[in-house]
C-alpha cells in the first residue's frame, strides 16, 4: 500500500506492488467472463435491489471475505486459524436458539440486538482461547486452533441439540439477505468491517506491531513490544470476524446448520490470504489482497458454474492454484529459475548472515543425490 | 530441583494415552453391561480399521515433523477409483487394489517431493493434494457406486475364527497387519528411526548424514500409500466406492495420533500409541452410544477436550528438553 | 613433539569469500597425528568458516585440503564423515529425543542376524552394547537407553565424541565445546580429549576460554579477519602476545602505546566529554547474576557516563547485557534506578519492563535480534516509541516523517527513502537505524552490544561519536565490544570481564588496551587451574 516508495527491486519479484498479482489474476478470470459468458456483467435493478452474477460473486463471497480479514491478521503473526469455520457454527447457533421463540425467555425469545450481541461475544470468546493457548501456552498456532476445529463444532451442535434450527426473525434475515442502497447487505457489512480493520490496523499502530511481530518476532520483544497482547488480539479480532460471518451465513439461509456452517472455510480463508499476497510465515499482510483473493475464488467458482463445468472442477483448480501460489512464495523455486541472472544471496552484506544463509541452502544439497 | 525422574517424561504422553485407554474401559464396563466384551472390541477394531490405517501413515508424518491434510480425500479418491474400475470397466480387482495403492503412494511421494525440492510447507501443500484428491475423486462420479463384484462381497464376509461366534473380519486383520508392519518400520528399520531422527531435529539429521530429503519425500509416500490402502479397507467395509468418503477424516486422524501420545512437533511418539488412541476415539463412539442421554455431539466435546488436554501434557514434556537443546 | 612429526591434515591456500566478504584469504594450517591443536580468533576472524570448509558445508574458493596424502573435497558433512573428519559442535548436532545408543548407531545400524537377517531387522541389543563399548572408549559408563536429553551438555557431548570416534574419525573437531560446561565437566572432557590424543588422533579444538586453551593445547593457530596470523606452540606463546595478536596488535606497539598518553584523551575526532558534572547516579546494579551465566556483578552508572564492557568473546559481556535488559531472568540481585518509586529494585521481566523504566539495548546480532527485513526505515524507526507509547497512541504520519527525516539528518542514514525497505541498507546504516530507533524512545541508559561490528570504518567512527555526545546530553551508555581499541576511545569506565564473572574495573587514565588485556592476561581462574596442574601430570608425555 505504501510501498510505491520502494527501489532497487527486481522486476521479475512480486514486490512490484503486492497487489497486482492478485489483481492480475482476477481481471483474467474476468475478462474471460467478459469474452466468452454472455451477460456476465449484467447488472439489473429490480425492486430498488441489484441483481446479477458480478453481485452475486460478491455477496457469496462474503463470509470468506470476512473471515479473510481476521485470519490475515493472524497470518501476519506467522500463526494460523483453523477454527474459524466452527466459530461461524457456534455463532450461528447461538442467535438461532436465542432468537427461538420457545428460546431462553420463553416468550418470543431475546431482542435482536442481544441475538446479536451474545454471538459476537461468544466468538471473541473463542478467539481468545486460541490466543491464551498461542501466546501464553506457546503451543504451534495449527495445533492450538486445531482443538477448537474439532470442538467447536459439538459445541455449537450442543446448543441447538443437533437440529437445524429455522430463524424466522425478518429483521435477522436483513444480514444476510437484505438490501443496502440497493446492494446486499452482507457486501455493505464486508466492506464496514474492511473499514474498521483497516482503520484499526492502519491507523494506529496495531498494524506495525503486527507486522513486526510477524516479521522478527525477537526483534519485536526486544523493541518493547507487547507480543504476547498484539497475538490475543489478533485471534480475538479472527474470531470475532468469523462470528459475523457466522450471523451472515445462519441469515442466509435463515437457519443454524451446525453441521454446514462454514465447513471447510478455513481453508477457503487461508486460500484467500495467501493468494492475496499475505505469506503464509508471517509479515507484511495485505487486507484488500486477502478480499481479492476471496474474490478470485468465488469467481472461478462461479465461472465454472455458469460455463456448465462440472462444479467438482473447482476443487481441482483451487488445488492448482493453491501450488502455483506456493511456488511464487517459495524463495528455493524462484531462485532456480533465476540463479543464471541475479546473485544468489543479494541482500545479505555481513559475514555471519551468509553463514545463516548458506546453511540452510546446505539443506537440499548436503542430501542431495540421496 | 525436584522433577520427576528424568526416565519418565518422554513415556508420559503414552502412558496418559494407556491410561485414558484404560479409564475408559473400565468406565464403560462398570456402567454398561458387555461394554468391554470380546464382541465389542472386534467391533471397535473393525470400525475403525480405514481411520485406524490412515492415522498410522499419518503418524509417520507427524513423528517426521510434518502434517497430511490429504488422508481423507485420498481415501475418497482411492474408493471411487476402484468402485469405477471394477463395477463400470470390470477390471478384475487383482488389478484394481494393486493400481489405487500405487495411485496414492505417488500422489504422497509428489507432495513430499514439492515439500522437500521447494521447501514448502507441508499444511499448504497436503491442502493442495486435499482439493486434488476430492476434486478428482468427484469429478469421476458424484453418486456413491455399488460394488456388487464377488471378490469385495467375500472379503465383506470373511472372518477369522476366533472361537464361539466371534471372528476378526478381514478390515480388522488388515488394520492389524498395517499396525504389525508400522511397528517394524517404525522400530525396526533405517527408514523409521530416520523418520524419528528427523522430526527431532531435521539441522541435526543432515549433520549427521542421514538421508534427509529420502526420508521426507518417503514419510509423505507411505502416508499416501496409508491412506490408499484405508480408501481399500473402505470399500470393503461398506461394499461401495464414495467420492465423499471419508470427509474431514484428517482431522481425526490427527486427533489419534496426538491422543496416542505422539508430540505433535515430532520426533517422539509410538505406533501403538496411535493404534490406542484410535480406540480411545472409538470407544468414546460408542460409549455415547450406549448412554442414550447422551447425543452425539458429545463426542466431537469430549475428543477436543482430550486434545487440549494432550497438548497441554506435550508442552509440559517439551518444555524442558528444548531448554538443554 | 619433534620437527618430523608427520602431518595428517593439510589445508593450502585456502580461500573463500562469500558476496561482499572475504572470509578465508590464503589460510594454511597443519594438523599432526596426537596433537590438540587450539583455534582462536575474535568474531569474524575466520575460524568457523575455516571449520565448515573442512566438513564440507561450504566448497572452497581455491586450496587444498589434504588428508593422510591424499586430496579430498568434502562435499557434504557426512562426506567429511566418510573421509575421516568429525565435528562436535557447542550445540550438540545430535537428535536430544532419541536413546544415547541411537544417537551413537542413527544411520548405520547394525541389523539382525541370523534367520531373521534378510529382513534388515534393526538389532538394538547389538547397539546397545556397541554404545556401551564406545563410551567406555572414553572410559564413560551410562544407561544408553535413555534419551538423550535427559543427561547433562556435557554428556551430550562425550556422546557426539563417540559417535564421532565409531565412525572412524582420525580428525576430530571440538567447535566451543566447552562454552555451556562447568568446572568438573571441563575436567572430565580435557580427560576425553588427552586419552584421545594420546590414542593418535588430531583434535581441533575452538575456545574462547584462555586458561583452558593454555590448559590442554600444542599447538594455537590464531586467525584474524580471514588471515592466518600464525601458528604456534602453546608453552612458547604468552598470554599477552596471544590476545595482541588476536586483536590485531603487536605486543611492542602497545608497550610503547601504553607509555604514551592515554589515547582516549587524544582522541581528536572525539569531542572532549565535560569534566565532572557532579554526575548523579542513574544506576546501582547489585549482585546481578543467574546460573550458568553469569557470577553476580556490581555495577554502577551516572548520568552521562559511558561504562565500557571488555572481555574476549564469551566472558559474559552479552549474558550481562540480557540481565540488564530483561531477557534473561536474573537468579539474584537488584537493579535500582534513581528516580523509580520502587524501593526495592526494578524488577524486569521483559524487555517490554526494561523500555518502560528507560532502557533501550541494541542486540549483538543486528540480523536476527535487531532488524524488522521486510519493514521500511520509517517503521524500523519508530518502532520502540511506539511500543513505549502503546498502539492507541498513534504518532501521525506527519510525526513519524519529522522524526525519521530528524534522525537521518542528525545520524547520517544514508537511504533513498524512508520507505525503503531496512534489508536493503548496507550493515552500517541499519545500525544507525536501530541506534535512531532507540533515540526516539528517549532512553536514559543505552546498552550497546558490539554496535560496531560488520561495519565499515567511517561509519564506525560515525558510531562512536555518537555515543560521546549522547552522553554529554545526559545519556548513560554501556558500551560492549571486542575491540578493545574502540572501548578505550570511547569509555570513560571500563569493566573488565573474564569467563563469565568481573574481574576489574578501570577508570580515567588507569584505561588503556594494555592495562585491559593485562588484567583479562593475568587473572586467572584458580579452580580450574589447580585442576590442570594435575590432569597435566597425570598424562605426561602424553603430545609426542
Amino acid at each position: 500500500m505504501k510501498n510505491s516508495g520502494r527501489k532497487g527491486s527486481s522486476f521479475s519479484s512480486v514486490s512490484l506492488s503486492p497487489l497486482l498479482w492478485p489483481l492480475v489474476a482476477l481481471g483474467l478470470i474476468l475478462l474471460f467472463n467478459f469474452i466468452f459468458t454472455a451477460g456476465f456483467f449484467q447488472v439489473r435493478l429490480q425492486d430498488g435491489h441489484l441483481y446479477g452474477s458480478v453481485v452475486d460473486i460478491l455477496t457469496r463471497s462474503s463470509p470468506v471475505m470476512l473471515l479473510s480479514l481476521g485470519m490475515t491478521l493472524v497470518i501476519a503473526t506467522g500463526g494460523v486459524d483453523l477454527s474459524v469455520g466452527a466459530i461461524t457454527a457456534i455463532a450461528g447457533a447461538i442467535a438461532a436458539v436465542s432468537l427461538q421463540s420457545s428460546g431462553l425467555t420463553g416468550s418470543g425469545g431475546v431482542a435482536l440486538p442481544l441475538a446479536i450481541a451474545l454471538p459476537l461475544l461468544a466468538s471473541i470468546a473463542c478467539g481468545l482461547w486460541n490466543g491464551f493457548l498461542v501466546a501464553f501456552l506457546g503451543v504451534q498456532p495449527i495445533v492450538a486452533t486445531l482443538v477448537l476445529m474439532v470442538a467447536g463444532r459439538g459445541i455449537a451442535q450442543l446448543i441447538t441439540h443437533g437440529q437445524i434450527i429455522s430463524i424466522s426473525n425478518s429483521a435477522y434475515h436483513f444480514i444476510g439477505g437484505g438490501y443496502f442502497l440497493g446492494f446486499p447487505f452482507s457486501v455493505t457489512l464486508v466492506i464496514g468491517v474492511l473499514a474498521v480493520v483497516i482503520g484499526f490496523s492502519r491507523k494506529t499502530a496495531m498494524g506495525l506491531f503486527i507486522e513486526a511481530v510477524g516479521n522478527n518476532p525477537v526483534a519485536s520483544r526486544y523493541a518493547g513490544v507487547n507480543t504476547v497482547g498484539v497475538k490475543l488480539l489478533v485471534y480475538a479480532v479472527s474470531g470475532l470476524c468469523a462470528g459475523l460471518a457466522g450471523l451472515v451465513i445462519s441469515s442466509d439461509i435463515s437457519a443454524a446448520d451446525v453441521n454446514n456452517s462454514g465447513l471447510y472455510l478455513e481453508l477457503d480463508a487461508i486460500l484467500a490470504v495467501v493468494i492475496g499476497g499475505t505469506v503464509l510465515s508471517g509479515g507484511r499482510f495485505q487486507l484488500m489482497g486477502s478480499i481479492i483473493g476471496a474474490l478470485i475464488i468465488q469467481a472461478l467458482a462461479t465461472t465454472i458454474n455458469t460455463r456448465g463445468v462440472p462444479v467438482q472442477l473447482t476443487l481441482v483448480i483451487k488445488a492448482m492454484v493453491v501450488l502455483a501460489v506456493c511456488l511464487l512464495q517459495s524463495p528455493s523455486f524462484r531462485a532456480r529459475f533465476r540463479q543464471s541472472t541475479k546473485p544468489r544471496l543479494p541482500r545479505i552484506t555481513g559475514a555471519e548472515g551468509v553463514t545463516l544463509k548458506a546453511q540452510s541452502d546446505s539443506g537440499p544439497s548436503g542430501s542431495g543425490g540421496l | 530441583m525436584a522433577r520427576l525422574p528424568k526416565l519418565q517424561t518422554q513415556f508420559i504422553p503414552i502412558l496418559a494415552t494407556l491410561a485414558t485407554f484404560l479409564l475408559l474401559g473400565l468406565m464403560g464396563s462398570l456402567r454398561y453391561t458387555g461394554f468391554l466384551s470380546p464382541g465389542v472390541f472386534l467391533n471397535l477394531v473393525d470400525d475403525n480399521a480405514f481411520l485406524g490405517i490412515a492415522a498410522i501413515g499419518m503418524t509417520f508424518v507427524i513423528l517426521s515433523g510434518g502434517i497430511d491434510l490429504s488422508v481423507g480425500s485420498v481415501i475418497g479418491l482411492t474408493s471411487i477409483v476402484s468402485a469405477t474400475l471394477v463395477e463400470k470397466h470390470h477390471v478384475p480387482p487383482g488389478v484394481v487394489i494393486p493400481l489405487v495403492l500405487a495411485l496414492g503412494t505417488l500422489l504422497g511421494a509428489g507432495m513430499g517431493a514439492l515439500i522437500r525440492f521447494f521447501e514448502l510447507a507441508p499444511f499448504l501443500v497436503t491442502l493442495a493434494g486435499m482439493f486434488l484428491a476430492r476434486g478428482i475423486a468427484l469429478m469421476i462420479s458424484l453418486e456413491s457406486i455399488q460394488l456388487t463384484n464377488p471378490f469385495y462381497q467375500a472379503v465383506s464376509a470373511f472372518r477369522v475364527p476366533l472361537g464361539g461366534a466371534l471372528g476378526l473380519p478381514a478390515n480388522g486383520l488388515v488394520f492389524l497387519g498395517v499396525l504389525g508392519f508400522g511397528i517394524y518400520l517404525a522400530s525396526y528399520t533405517r527408514f523409521g528411526r530416520n523418520t524419528y531422527a528427523l522430526g527431532g531435529s531435521d539441522s541435526s539429521a543432515l549433520l549427521m548424514g542421514l538421508p534427509v530429503g529420502r526420508t521426507k519425500i518417503g514419510v509423505y509416500a507411505l502416508s499416501g500409500f496409508c491412506s490408499a490402502l484405508a480408501g481399500v479397507v473402505y470399500t470393503f467395509y461398506t461394499s461401495s466406492g464414495n467420492a465423499s468418503a471419508a470427509g474431514g477424516l484428517e482431522l481425526d486422524a490427527i486427533a489419534a495420533v496426538v491422543i496416542g501420545g505422539t508430540l505433535l512437533s515430532g520426533g517422539s511418539g509410538y505406533i501403538l500409541g496411535t493404534w490406542l488412541g484410535v480406540l480411545i476415539l472409538g470407544m468414546i463412539q460408542t460409549a455415547i452410544s450406549f448412554e442414550n442421554t447422551l447425543s452425539s455431539w458429545w463426542t466431537k466435546i469430549i475428543i477436543g477436550g482430550l486434545l487440549f488436554a494432550f497438548i497441554v501434557i506435550q508442552r509440559s514434556v517439551i518444555r524442558p528438553s528444548s531448554k538443554t537443546a | 613433539m619433534n620437527s618430523i612429526a608427520s602431518v595428517l591434515l593439510q589445508m593450502n591456500g585456502i580461500q573463500k569469500s562469500f558476496p561482499g566478504v572475504l572470509a578465508l584469504d590464503q589460510v594454511n594450517f597443519a594438523l599432526r597425528p596426537g596433537e590438540i591443536h587450539t583455534l582462536m580468533g575474535e568474531n569474524g576472524a575466520g575460524k568457523s568458516t575455516l571449520i565448515k570448509v573442512l566438513t564440507g558445508v561450504y566448497p572452497v574458493d581455491s586450496g587444498e585440503i589434504i588428508l593422510h596424502g591424499n586430496r579430498i573435497e568434502p562435499r557434504s558433512p557426512a562426506d567429511a564423515q566418510r573421509a575421516g573428519i568429525s565435528t562436535v559442535y557447542q550445540e550438540v548436532n545430535l537428535i536430544p529425543s532419541l536413546s544415547v545408543a541411537e544417537n551413537i548407531f542413527l544411520g548405520r545400524q547394525p541389523f539382525r542376524k541370523g534367520l531373521l537377517s534378510p529382513f534388515k531387522i534393526l538389532d538394538w541389543a547389538a547397539m546397545k552394547s556397541g554404545a556401551e563399548a564406545a563410551l567406555l572408549r572414553l572410559d564413560l559408563r551410562l544407561d544408553v537407553t535413555l534419551r538423550l536429553d535427559s543427561h547433562s551438555i556435557a554428556v551430550q557431548q562425550m556422546v557426539a565424541i563417540a559417535r564421532a570416534l565409531d565412525v572412524s574419525a582420525q580428525v576430530l573437531i571440538l567447535d566451543e565445546p566447552t562454552s555451556s560446561l562447568d568446572v568438573d565437566e571441563v575436567k572430565q572432557l580435557f580427560q576425553v580429549m588427552r586419552r584421545l590424543r594420546d590414542q593418535g588422533l588430531g583434535i581441533l579444538f575452538v575456545s574462547h576460554f584462555l586458561d583452558q586453551v593454555y590448559e590442554i593445547s600444542d599447538r594455537i593457530t590464531i586467525l584474524r579477519n580471514g588471515k592466518l596470523i600464525g601458528t604456534y606452540k602453546a608453552s612458547e606463546l604468552p598470554r599477552m602476545e596471544l590476545i595482541a595478536k588476536m586483536m590485531g596488535k603487536e605486543l611492542a606497539d602497545f608497550e610503547s602505546a601504553a607509555m604514551a598518553a592515554p589515547r582516549r584523551v587524544t582522541g581528536a575526532d572525539l569531542p572532549q566529554a565535560e569534566v565532572e558534572r557532579s554526575p548523579k547516579t542513574l544506576l546501582k546494579v547489585q549482585g546481578l547474576g543467574k546460573l550458568g551465566s553469569l557470577a553476580p556483578v556490581h555495577l554502577e552508572m551516572k548520568k552521562g557516563e559511558t561504562l565500557g564492557l571488555a572481555g574476549l568473546l564469551g566472558s559474559g559481556r552479552s549474558e550481562l547485557a540480557r540481565l540488564l535488559f530483561g531477557i534473561d531472568r536474573a537468579d539474584e540481585g537488584r537493579i535500582e534506578l534513581s528516580g523509580s518509586q520502587q524501593s526495592e529494585g526494578l524488577s524486569l521481566s521483559s524487555p517490554r519492563d526494561a523500555v518502560q523504566a528507560g532502557f533501550a539495548l541494541i542486540p549483538e546480532d543486528r540480523k536476527t535480534q535487531g532488524i524488522f527485513p521486510d519493514l521500511s526505515i520509517r517503521e524500523n524507526l519508530i518502532l520502540a516509541f511506539q511500543a513505549k507509547k502503546g498502539w492507541f497512541k498513534t504518532l501521525d504520519l506527519k510525526a513519524q516523517y519529522a522524526l525519521v527525516e530528524h534522525y537521518i539528518k542528525a545520524i547520517g542514514i544514508v537511504a533513498a527513502s524512508p520507505e525503503q525497505a531496512i534489508k536493503t541498507l548496507s550493515g552500517g546504516n541499519q545500525q544507525k537505524v536501530i541506534l535512531a530507533r532507540w533515540l526516539a524512545s528517549q532512553p536514559q541508559l543505552l546498552i550497546l552490544d558490539e554496535p560496531t561490528r560488520g561495519i565499515d570504518v567511517g561509519a564506525k567512527a560515525e558510531i562512536q561519536k555518537l555515543i560521546v555526545s549522547l552522553c554529554q546530553q545526559g545519556m548513560a551508555v554501556l558500551f560492549i565490544s571486542s575491540e578493545l581499541e574502540e572501548v578505550v576511545r570511547v569509555s570513560e569506565r571500563v569493566v573488565v570481564l573474564k569467563d563469565h564473572r568481573k574481574i576489574g574495573e578501570l577508570k580515567g587514565t588507569e584505561i588503556s588496551e594494555h592495562a585491559i588485556m593485562n588484567a583479562i592476561a593475568s587473572h586467572s581462574d584458580p579452580e580450574l587451574a589447580a585442576a590442570g596442574t594435575s590432569a597435566t601430570g597425570a598424562s605426561g608425555g602424553g603430545g609426542s
